[in-house]
């Protein structure tokens, strides 16, 4: 049984991955929404929409991919989860309402465009802190007794936890300002480089400060970053990310528009590493681990089959997606 | 613990005002994004202006619609975990990768390829194009497919073991699970539901232009393409509801006791009460109109066949009454109503009066919302009907629900009204005010200002008017 794959350690993967898609994809058209306020109106803003309206549906379906394959994969973790973080997620659920809907509803009611806006804006800051806190709550540990949520329900309010959420929305609305400068021109790409140099240093900032007090949070983090092999990967981290930080700034002026997304989406990889290393092999840091969370081994096989299909084919049509609408957005959009 | 009964409580009722107001989403989004599908099929193939511009007409509506459809399910898919937790722990193994697979098949496919079907008439080629709108037209019937197998399948589970830590467990692979004995008749009764609720509202719509003018060529279109699908789908419908009625006596007996007001059992063949007053407290429906061996005629297909009643289930098993009996008959009144209509758009059809009888139109405007009430109906016929489990027979409800506090379920309840009556209603406004304007010869895509270049893609539109 030596060669024998462990499917729950698939499944982990695969759930990590939806969540990167998911931080990845949303992470850009979240942002836009959180810098909304700040573009001026009428063509800019509309440009500005119009540059995510035909693929933000999409990614916030690896959002449902995440919730849904965390229950079909880690049932016991999603029960646990979810009743824990219960005040952030229906905070995210609420804002994703108020900026999903904002969409449509501000091209069919232009008399009232101005409070779309808002939504737009509200709904996207207060869905990307919500996930923010979710992930520092994660971290700093939930209560559990037997196979259920033990704490209360402001357990999650921490100083880290507002830490994390902080640090969310200063990421998610570089990526914003980064898919700007790569998707459009004139005075809009123009605002979004001015941007996205302080909220590069902000990113850096935040990156940083939750580097530093994760290790200091109780349970295993400490031991897992200061002794051997951890310690090489925290001696190597900030390296990666100073320089990454570094080369970003350095393009974020020049005539390269595409080399922004990507070195912020390298940060993102940096940390989405980092947190990995902090978290594995656990499904809820320090309490659960994948492996006593799965599903039972035929409900892994019958899913692993369907995703083993169907995610291949799901990235080669969004990819087909984001072709059509490839290269800068319009002046008069696609609408 | 009296602080947990109103969290149980409070629960119930978020999950009954959330799924509610989204299944009202779908139901026309499935029928909607099929209608389009046929009409940008017909222009294909016809080359008639007027199929385009129809669907133009309703590809801005369908849009509002289903982005609604879209952040009210987002909502539903963490519903499960926040507020129903030891129920995703004990169903999680076999309820989690049925819904796995409906993100998988078909929200993806959805979302993917709504972008192009929205915004791309003029990024890809037509055939393109229609494949961009079959494939999100297939999205929702998939979609409509695993998340009846999952409702289904806690009406009458199936195939099913439970393992050491107490959850639902997959048996004997994944075919009895997913084709439990409900599923096929919940799966047509519905998806034929949507279609009928779709195109109720697309003739209501119709009527409505007719009303104001008769010669619209897209209101005459829309209006005749919905009258035909009321009149041909409605008796189906209710063969289909029947057949559904059947297997839910078979396996699901007290929710059929309760639809039909049967407090007591009929030895001698039950009567089918018409109207009434069920009073649960004496077990009596009270001011019954009742018709003597009926319900033994339709349930058993025999005068004197017996027929057990809530008095053979022990008090603690039974599902609330009142609201069954009632919400079940709302459903069907419904039904027979547009039947109804169907039948007498055929009559306006041979008597050459279809786009001018303006009573007809008039019963047709009345009868635009029917569809929405009828499913709301339904659905609350079978999932009060299914009470006090969560998993028929299993899992009873007050053991499935979250160990929350009442504050935060309550408090979150009240954020969704809120939120919902708002935001959902102002969207509901939004495509009402887009039905109030006619069909025009020159839709625009989904143009909100400045110039028309959906004008280039159909040539054809400016021939036929």
């Amino acid at each position: 049984m030596g060669f024998a794959i462990d499917l729950t350690i698939v499944w982990a993967f695969i759930i990590a991955f939806a969540i990167a898609a998911y931080v990845v994809m949303d992470g850009f058209d979240l942002g836009i929404g959180i810098l909304f306020p700040t573009i001026d109106v009428g063509p800019e803003r509309d440009m500005a929409m119009n540059s995510i309206a035909p693929v933000w549906d999409g990614n916030e379906t690896w959002l449902v991919l995440g919730g849904g394959g965390l229950l079909a994969a880690f049932p016991l973790a999603y029960s646990i989860i979810l009743p824990a973080l219960y005040a952030p997620l229906i905070a995210m659920l609420l804002g994703l309402v108020f900026r999903g809907v904002a969409f449509e509803f501000r091209w069919r009611d232009p008399a009232h465009r101005k409070y779309w806006d808002m939504s737009f804006f509200l709904g996207s800051l207060i869905a990307a802190f919500a996930q923010g806190v979710t992930l520092g709550a994660l971290l700093q540990g939930i209560h559990i007794a037997g196979r259920s949520y033990a704490g209360g329900w402001w357990d999650w309010l921490t100083p880290f936890s507002l830490l994390t959420g902080i640090s969310l929305v200063v990421g998610y609305a570089l990526l914003g300002a980064c898919w700007l400068i790569a998707k459009t021109e004139g005075a809009l790409q123009n605002y979004a480089r001015r941007v996205a140099r302080p909220l590069t240093l902000g990113l850096l900032a935040a990156i940083a400060a939750v580097s530093a007090y994760t290790p200091f949070l109780e349970g295993k983090y400490y031991k897992i970053w200061f002794s051997w092999p951890g310690i090489l990967a925290t001696a190597q981290m900030p390296v990666w990310v100073a320089l990454t930080g570094l080369l970003l700034w350095l393009t974020i002026p020049r005539k390269r528009d595409y080399l922004p997304i990507v070195l912020t989406l390298c940060l993102f990889g940096l940390s989405m590493i980092g947190l990995a290393i902090s978290i594995w092999p656990d499904v809820i840091p320090g309490r659960v681990s994948i492996w006593e969370a799965a599903a039972p081994h035929s409900s892994q096989v019958f899913m692993l089959v369907g995703a083993g299909l169907m995610v291949p084919i799901i990235l080669a049509y969004t990819g087909w997606a984001y072709w059509v609408f490839r290269g800068k957005v319009g002046a008069e959009g696609y609408h | 613990m009296p602080g947990s009964e109103t969290a149980l409580l409070l629960a119930r009722a978020q999950f009954a005002f959330t799924i509610s107001f989204h299944f009202l989403f779908p139901a026309f989004s499935i029928g909607l994004a099929s209608y389009l599908m046929v009409l940008e099929g017909l222009w294909l193939k016809t080359g008639k202006g007027v199929y385009a511009n129809l669907y133009r007409y309703w590809l801005k509506i369908f849009a509002v619609a289903f982005g609604m459809g879209v952040v009210s399910g987002i909502v539903m898919s963490y519903q499960f975990g926040t507020n129903w937790s030891v129920y995703s722990d004990k169903a999680g193994p076999i309820i989690g990768p049925l819904m796995a697979y409906e993100v998988l098949t078909a929200f993806f496919l959805e979302a993917g390829f709504l972008g192009v079907m929205l915004f791309g008439i003029n990024k890809v080629g037509r055939k393109l194009h229609f494949t961009a709108t079959c494939a999100v037209a297939l999205g929702t019937f998939i979609s409509a497919f695993w998340i009846l197998a999952v409702n289904s399948w806690m009406q009458t589970p199936t195939g099913y073991a439970i393992n050491a830590a107490g959850q639902f467990v997959p048996a004997n692979g994944w075919f009895d699970i997913i084709f439990n004995p409900s599923f096929p008749y919940r799966l047509v009764h519905t998806v034929i539901a949507a279609y009928l609720t779709t195109s109720l509202a697309v003739g209501g719509v119709g009527a409505w232009h007719l009303l104001k003018d008769k010669n619209n060529p897209g209101a005459r279109v829309m209006f005749s393409m919905a009258m035909w699908m009321a009149a041909l789908v409605a008796p189906v419908q209710i063969f289909a509801g029947d057949a559904h009625g059947l297997n839910t006596l078979k396996y699901q007996p007290q929710k059929v006791m309760a639809m039909e007001g049967h407090y007591q059992s009929h030895p001698g063949g039950a009567p089918l009460i018409l109207f009434g007053l069920p009073d649960s407290p004496h077990q009596r429906v009270d001011d019954a109109i009742e018709i003597p061996k009926l319900s033994s005629l339709i349930l058993k297909h025999s005068l004197n066949a017996p027929l057990a009643g809530l008095d053979t289930i022990p008090e603690d098993q039974r599902p609330p009454v009142f609201v069954i009996f009632w919400s079940f008959r709302i459903m069907v009144g419904l039904g027979f109503a547009i039947l109804g209509l169907g039948l007498v758009s055929l009559l306006a059809r041979l008597r050459k009066r279809l786009y001018a009888w303006s009573w007809l139109h008039r019963a047709a405007i009345a009868m635009g919302p029917a569809g929405f009430v009828a499913v709301i109906a339904g659905w609350v016929t079978t999932e009060v009907g299914r009470q006090p489990y969560t998993i028929y027979g299993l899992l009873r409800t007050d053991h499935s629900v979250s160990p929350l506090a009442a504050p935060a379920v309550g408090i979150s309840l009240i954020a969704f009204v809120i939120v919902y009556f708002s935001v959902f209603a102002t969207g509901t406004m939004y495509i009402l005010r887009m039905m109030g304007k006619p069909p025009e010869a020159h839709e625009p895509t989904l143009d909100r200002e400045g110039p028309l270049r959906s004008a280039g893609i159909t040539p054809a539109a400016q021939g036929v008017q």
